[in-house]
């Protein structure tokens, strides 16, 4: 069908979206080339790949250009098929790891976002993390559901649940240091604490989440231009 | 063994609308529970969707599953060997169907959200958002009969009960989507000559009391 066909992948590390299409292609054992993009310069091929949120990851097949991380993955398991799965094969499966991977993206993101967002403000800050742990003791729950006592969401491999958290390992780390917070705590949440140490030994993971000096760097230049329009 | 399936609904969510064309598509019998804003939320609901306590919720077999794109995934997956196949075969085909109803969730959604609202400075940013969105669906559409080419596809279904609030859409924000998408309007027609859609679709008058309700409940003009 065109598994043999040139990948590329617009993105960067520092993106936990653009993350998530690596990890799956190096599940996959599937090559592909990396075109780094500024997310503050944003190149003509992002802005023509992706002319609807002008953002990254971009998968570009060939020709054709896949946008979203959750789409891509799917994409990424339906065309390279032969390689190990991403998403379950029974329906009701496939559904419980597309409702957690949709509650991750809608929930989670807009709580990391929030503490960013709160800065200095201590009040607004608590209420953030307060938030975004709230959310990681019902990530647990659902954790403990869909592992079955196994190593990872998608049970003894990684898979779609496992991906769409775990690319946020690297700004879970970096907001703990810069913000001086607490949010996977091996108290509150220690299944996913341990999760979270099996997710970054994974061989599919080690060379794609950035070293948390690495992220800290480009996390306060985010910080610093929050708010204003990135083209 | 034979199917039980449950849906918890609410007749004017364009959400829920979505999992009765789906199901009414393939065929598949099941039982509706109403369970409107007015009345409250049942304990059933709340046990079949702690997360997020909303409707739909499809529950088959005693299995409860929320969210409703992921709905009519799970429909055409468990009864994929009941014509039609919603989603494409080809995966590039199935990523552009998924992108875009996705897109309907975000854009479409939320802007008619804020032009029908309580909140009089989302009302405008609403209207124009609204119709700009509508627009790139009819871009996405082209000449051809359904969103799925030929067929009636995921994305049709996505987007068609969006169609029974646009009356309600267009009083409040004092427009025509016909006058700025004709296409897409012809395109709602004849979906709705199918009669999985017209049989599964609320009755735009009862959308617009519902609008209304909710106008009257929160506060503002």
């Amino acid at each position: 069908m065109g598994s043999e066909e040139e990948v590329k992948v617009i993105g960067s590390c520092v993106s936990p979206f653009a993350v998530r299409t690596m990890i799956a292609f190096n599940i996959k054992c599937v090559e592909y080339k990396l075109i780094e993009e500024n997310i503050f310069n944003k190149s003509a091929l992002l802005l023509k790949s992706n002319p609807i949120y002008k953002k990254i990851p971009v998968l570009i097949h060939g020709q054709r250009p896949i946008c979203e991380s959750l789409v891509i993955l799917q994409y990424i398991d339906e065309v390279w098929a032969s390689g190990p799965p991403i998403l379950p094969s029974d329906p009701y499966g496939r559904a419980i790891a597309r409702f957690w991977a949709a509650y991750i993206d809608d929930k989670f993101f807009a709580a990391q976002y929030a503490i960013l967002k709160a800065g200095g403000e201590e009040g607004q800050k608590a209420a953030a993390v307060e938030e975004a742990t709230q959310i990681l003791v019902l990530l647990e729950d659902a954790f403990t559901k869909c592992s079955k006592g196994r190593k990872f969401f998608g049970g003894d491999r990684i898979g779609y649940v496992d991906i769409a958290l775990g690319s946020f390992l690297a700004w879970i780390r970096v907001i703990q240091k810069m913000c001086g917070v607490s949010l996977l705590d091996e108290c509150k949440t220690p299944m996913l604490f341990q999760w979270a140490q099996h997710f970054c030994a994974d061989a599919a993971v080690q060379d794609v989440l950035p070293e948390t000096d690495e992220l800290l760097e480009f996390a306060q230049l985010f910080v610093a231009n929050l708010g204003k329009p990135t083209g | 063994m034979a199917d039980k399936v449950v849906l918890l609904d609410d007749y004017v969510s364009m959400f829920g609308m979505r999992a009765r064309v789906a199901l009414a598509e393939k065929g598949v019998e099941y039982e509706y529970r109403e369970e409107s804003l007015q009345a409250g939320k049942s304990p059933l609901l709340l046990q079949m969707n702690p997360v997020h306590k909303q409707v739909p919720v499809l529950i088959h077999n005693g299995n409860p599953i929320s969210e409703s794109l992921i709905i009519v995934e799970y429909i055409d997956e468990v009864w994929k060997d009941k014509c039609p196949d919603l989603l494409p075969a080809h995966p590039y085909q199935r990523a552009h169907a998924r992108f875009w109803a996705d897109f309907v969730d975000r854009k479409v959604y939320d802007a008619g959200r804020r032009l029908s609202g309580t909140k009089v400075e989302e009302q405008e940013s609403g209207k124009k958002d609204f119709i700009a969105a509508l627009k790139l669906l009819e871009g996405e559409l082209g000449d051809n009969p359904y969103f799925g080419g030929e067929n009636f596809g995921f994305l049709d279904v996505a987007l068609i009960p969006f169609y029974t609030w646009f009356p309600a859409f267009e009083t409040c924000g004092n427009f025509s989507t016909e006058e700025h998408c004709p296409k897409l309007i012809s395109w709602a027609r004849r979906c709705m000559e199918r009669e999985s859609v017209s049989k599964s679709l609320a009755d735009p008058k009862k959308v617009y009391d519902f609008v209304l309700f909710l106008k009257k409940k929160y506060g503002g003009q």
